[in-house]
Parts: structure tokens; sequence; C-alpha cells
């Protein structure tokens, strides 16, 4: 008797085996962009499992964490692999997530009824971002210090609530071993925890629903005509894992020829170091706040550039809500104007943050 | 209408309640630091009044935050909170044009610790400096204004 057929005569797998056998995926123009989204997952697997191995080394304090990447790097056997896999794939995985997102907000995928699919996937971009920050401090170098002083400080600067965001963030007044602390914890277990939750939320919001087709190929099809598909298991899987494999070799070849800088221990008595800026990512919302005059109409600059970022952020969850058109399956322009308007932006602007002095 | 099932219902989500609430509050004010056991610095010493060359400054520790004193290029010296007003970065001196730079978003201040361009909603914060003892070896001792 096979295994399987075993586990099969306890829990009665006939359910996953009709969903695998009948799960399809619509054939058309855009398809290429339904790769982004597994691409992203691999890579957070990726992160999961590099980030259990740098734990085995990694010591959490102020004292002693610089030291023990710089032994990470150094003296543990691959270490230097481990480490610069972590990095670099951190990177690729918040690029193939934007890529994501906007794949999806051209496409217009958020439309009724994938609505929850949207926000789940946003709230999870965000929890990336938080990722990006939370661990950029742990090796507690001399940038990581100084980028998350200003990012707790923007924190800091939410009207109302931002003296006690601050603390909370900090662990205290400044940042200090208190903070790398809180940093660690939040790194490793918090946002763990809540993105493997939501992943598996937002996955099984797309395997109940399908995939998503694009307004336009869907009012081409004539009325009862059926779209072309191509069985999910294993055509599709197949290709997925190759999708996979490319970005094994991309992620293999930047940890290998490109090693991810320590740079210098972190000293709070220190001034920072001029052209200093913060990971790519936040690129544009770094240059954004340097162009914000002090005063804007009376109001500080700061909290302006703060309070105008966060409106963006609950207005992109809002989408699905918001576009009227799409929730119909009409063409809607206006809503590509804006993704579009927001792609220029955030090229645009980081781009500039990297160039500008 | 009122009836004992209801009641039961209301009883058992008071309940539920009163213990969520009670797990929650511990937890909320565990997550508050404490208040920094060490009491706010007055004053400090900022290093010898030697070590600073006209039109030079250096960092000094001012309690838990970092402090600047300049020595301007008439001789003056003169003290501030190197924490920017803008997003908390430590600030520096520029010897070219004489004025108090933060890299982080390009805020500057001139040497009375006011805004001259940049972000920061306010100028740095001033200290006084006094010197004790005589000559090269006199401490600068900057307190709070």
């Amino acid at each position: 008797m096979k295994v399987i057929d075993w586990v099969d005569e306890r829990l009665d797998l006939s359910g996953v085996r009709h969903f695998v056998a009948h799960k399809g995926v619509p054939l058309h123009a855009q398809k290429v962009w339904y790769y982004l989204g597994g691409m992203t997952l691999f890579l957070f697997g990726v992160q999961v499992f590099t980030g259990i191995l740098l734990l085995l080394y990694y010591r959490p304090s102020a004292a002693e964490a610089y030291e023990s990447v710089q032994f990470i790097v150094t003296e543990v056997q691959f270490g230097w692999l481990i480490r610069n896999l972590h990095s670099w794939s951190a990177n690729l995985l918040i690029g193939l997530a934007f890529a994501h997102f906007f794949s999806v907000f051209f496409l217009k995928s958020y439309r009724k009824p994938r609505e929850l699919t949207w926000v789940s996937g946003m709230l999870l971009l965000f929890l990336m971002l938080a990722f990006g920050f939370s661990g950029y401090l742990l090796p507690w170098n001399e940038l990581a210090f100084f980028a998350t002083k200003v990012g707790t400080g923007i924190a800091g600067a939410v009207p109302v609530v931002g003296t006690f965001t601050l603390r909370l963030l900090r662990g205290g007044d400044d940042v200090s071993g208190a903070t790398l602390s809180r940093f660690y914890g939040l790194h490793v277990a918090v946002l763990p925890a809540i993105t493997t939750a939501l992943v598996a939320v937002h996955l099984l919001f797309v395997q109940r629903q399908g995939m998503s087709v694009p307004i336009g190929v869907e009012r081409k099809l004539k009325p009862g005509e059926p779209l072309p598909q191509m069985p999910f298991f294993p055509n599709y899987v197949l290709r997925d894992v190759l999708a996979w494999y490319v970005v094994i070799a991309v992620l293999a070849a930047l940890a290998a020829f490109y090693p991810w800088e320590l740079g210098t221990k972190a000293d709070p008595f220190a001034p920072v170091p001029a052209g200093i800026r913060p990971e790519w990512y936040f690129l544009a919302t770094f240059h954004t706040l340097k162009l914000v005059p002090s005063h804007v109409l009376g109001i500080e600059g700061e909290h302006l550039g703060v309070v105008a970022f966060g409106v963006v952020a609950i207005v992109l969850v809002l989408v699905p809500f918001l576009d009227r058109r799409a929730s119909r399956g009409q063409p809607s322009p206006l809503f590509t104007w804006l993704a579009a308007l927001g792609l220029l932006y955030l090229v645009s602007f980081t781009i500039i943050g990297h160039y500008a002095k | 209408m009122f009836n004992r099932r209801r009641f039961l219902d209301a009883l058992l989500s008071v309940g539920f309640v009163s213990t969520a609430a009670a797990m929650a509050y511990p937890v909320a004010r565990f997550l508050v630091p404490p208040v920094s056991g060490e009491p706010p610095v007055d004053s400090a010493v900022a290093g010898r009044a030697g070590m600073l060359r006209p039109n030079s400054a250096a960092i000094f520790k001012f309690g838990t935050t970092p402090g600047i004193v300049v020595r301007t290029a008439e001789g003056d010296l003169r003290a501030f909170s190197a924490v920017c007003t803008h997003l908390d970065c430590t600030v520096q001196f520029r010897a070219d044009t004489s004025e108090l730079w933060c890299a982080c978003h390009n805020g500057m201040y001139d040497l009375g610790g006011n805004v001259v361009s940049g972000p920061p909603p306010r100028g740095l914060q001033k200290f006084t400096v006094n010197l004790r003892g005589e000559g090269d070896d006199a401490e600068i001792v900057v307190s709070r204004t």
C-alpha cells in the first residue's frame, strides 16, 4: 500500500485531489504577471530559512550585535553567503512585491469579488516594509542607527499619538540597545507570525477565487465563450518552479558577487555621516521629506508629510472600494492614470533621492 | 425583552470582555518603556578649551543625548544640543560655511542655532558655556539655559 493511500484512507483527501485536478489558470496576453506573486512568496521562504540560520549566531545587544554579524561573515563557514542571501533576498522581495502590487493595480485584479485579496496584499506589503526597516537596524552599524533615528522620528511626528509611538518603538526616548531588543523581537517573532497568518489568508483567497482575468480580456469574450485554460497541476506549477529558478539564479549571483557591506559600528555620539540615505525602497519617502518646507500654512512640515503618507496608505488599501467602474467590470482609465502617476512618482523620486546631495 | 437567556448571555459577555481586558492591560503597560532612571542632566563638561581651534567644533555627551560645542572664527565658544529638530539626527559643524549641518535631510543652522535652510521646524536648543580654570586647560562647562 502506498503512503498516500494510507493517509487517504484516514483523512479522505478526495477534496484536495478534486481541487488540484480541476484548478486551471486562464491563458491570455497578460498571464506573465501571474508569476510575480509566486516569486515573492518564494523569496519569503528564502527569508525565513536564511533568517533562522542567522539566528544561530546573531546576538541582539548593542555591545555584541555588530561583532556577531562580523563573526558570521568572516568566521562562520558560508556565513557570508547566508548573510548576503538574506540581505539581497530582502531587497528582491520588496522589489517583486512592489512589481506585484503595480501589476495587480494596472490589471484591476482588485475589483469585485477580490477586494479582500487586495486588502490582505496591501497589509503584506506594509509588513514587508516593516520587516525591511526592523531588520536594517539589527547589524547595529552607523547607517542603520541613523536610519532608525529618522524612521522612528517620523513615527514621532504623527499628530497626537506621536510621542507615545516613538517611545514605544524606541523602548525609551532615544535609539539605544533597548530599541535593538525591540526591533529584534519584532523582526524575528511578531512580524513573521502575523505575516505567515496573512500569507495563508492571501493564498486561501487566491485559491478559492482563482486567477483574475483582466477587464479587457473579459469584455472581448462572447457570451458563454470560455477562456482557454492551462491545468494548474502539473503544467502551471512547473512554470512557477521555472520562475523560482530564475529568482535563485539572480539571487545567488548577487549574493556571490556583490557582498552586502557591514559598515562601521554605530556610535550614538557621532555626527551623521555625510551622504546618508536609507534603503532604496524608502528613498522616495526620504526625498519627499527633504523637500517639504519647515512650515506649510502654519503646520510643521514633518507633520504634514507624515499625515500625507498615512492618507496615501489608507487610500491605497481602499482602492477596490473607490474604483466603482472596475467593480462593475467596466474599463476605469482614471485608476490606470493614478497607478501610472504613482509609479512615476516612486521611480523618479527614488532616482532623484539616490543622486541628490 | 429581558429574559433569562439574554441575562446569561450578557453575563457571559461581561466575563469574556473582563478576561480580555485583564490580560490586555498588563501587556499594554509592559510594552510602554519605563521612564529612564537617570536624572535629567543640567550641565556637562564638553572638553578642554585648548582642544578647539577657531572655526571648529566637537560633539560631547550631554546626559544621554549629543551636544555640540563650537569655537567660532572669532574665538567665541558656543554650545547647542546636537539633536536636529527635524527628525533627531545628530548635526555636525561645517568649517567651509561655518554653519551647523544635518546630513540626514540637509537642514542648516547658523552659529546662533537658528534655522538657515532645510526642513527643521525650530532652531537648535542653546546651552550656556562657562570656562572653569585658566588657559588651554580650562574645562568647557555647558549648562542648560
